[in-house]
């Protein structure tokens, strides 16, 4: 059982995340260890596993990059260890200009306005990257679906990193 | 996990950081990225007429040890030829800067950089 069947779910990158979160919910109640207190030890192990995996499948769909490395790899494209090298100049160029702006931002006396914006302009630029992967995973256009969650990955980089920025200003 | 003494000398006193202007016909860019760490890095080569590696600029974001592999790349090509930059491999790299297996990955970004600096070059001047 694949991931998304663990869920009823057909394999596909649009995904709704409040139905998997609520059906998750409901797997996880009834696998909960507390339900299988009276049964007997290999029903118990069993019932482990079976949490164990629902919380793993849940841990990766819910992130659209764990979610297109999954539906990658069910076709045989296997990215998520890869050390392979970005070499797009005007991507990496842009990527370059927003670690810029970062520094930056980071440098300004009263930065809220700054990352908001920042912040704004990258779930943008995510948006982007999440349509083109959905779009090339429809078509089966796998190395293109690849190359632009490899893209996503610098995004959530630099989302993470801004979130950090954002909880050190918060802290003053 | 415990960096080396090398990586750290170059993460706090990195070498030749900063840049050329890329419009320069003597300049040449390498600009790579990888995927799995977010790390970029920009590697700058000043090339004279004889096809000899003078100056070399870096600039990197990601974690130390990518700081450290683009600082020692920036010293180790200098006064080489672009063939001989060329010849630099990610193993070089790493045993130099002692690198842990998990971040390997960071001496093959430089190796890249250096290649991708070298077709910039060899692009620009194909016209």
């Amino acid at each position: 059982m694949n991931f998304f069947e663990i869920f009823n779910f057909e394999p596909d990158f649009n995904l709704d995340v409040n139905s998997l979160s609520a059906r998750y919910k409901d797997l996880q109640r009834a696998f909960h260890p507390d339900q299988y207190a009276s049964a007997n030890e290999s029903q118990k192990l069993l019932a482990l596993q079976k949490a164990t995996e629902i919380n793993d499948a849940y841990a990766t769909l819910k992130s659209t990059v764990s979610r297109a490395e999954y539906l990658l790899k069910l076709v045989g494209l296997d990215i998520s260890h890869e050390t392979t090298t970005v070499k797009d100049p005007s991507f990496l160029m842009q990527q370059m200009e927003y670690r810029e702006k970062l520094e930056d931002i980071s440098a300004l006396s009263d930065p809220y306005d700054a990352i908001i914006e920042f912040e704004q302009e990258l779930e943008q630029e995510q948006a982007e990257l999440e349509a083109t992967i959905g779009r090339e995973l429809k078509s089966a256009h796998y190395e293109q679906a690849a190359n632009a969650v490899r893209k996503l990955k610098f995004i959530k980089k630099l989302q993470v990193e801004l979130e950090r920025l954002e909880d050190e200003v918060s802290d003053i | 996990m415990a960096y080396s003494d090398k990586v750290i000398d170059h993460y706090e006193n990195p070498r030749n950081v900063g840049g050329f202007d890329k419009n320069d016909p003597n300049v040449a860019t390498g600009m790579v990225g990888a995927p799995a760490c977010g790390d970029v890095m920009k590697l700058q080569l000043k090339i004279s007429d004889a096809g000899i590696i003078e100056d070399a600029k870096f600039k990197t974001y990601g974690c130390g040890s990518a700081i450290a592999s683009s600082s020692l790349v920036t010293e180790w090509v200098k006064g080489k030829s672009l063939d001989e930059a060329s010849q630099i491999k990610n193993t070089d790299i790493a045993q130099e800067l002692a690198l842990p297996p998990v971040k390997i990955h960071c001496s093959i970004l430089a190796e890249d950089a250096i290649k991708a600096a070298i077709d910039d070059y060899k692009t620009k001047h194909s016209s």
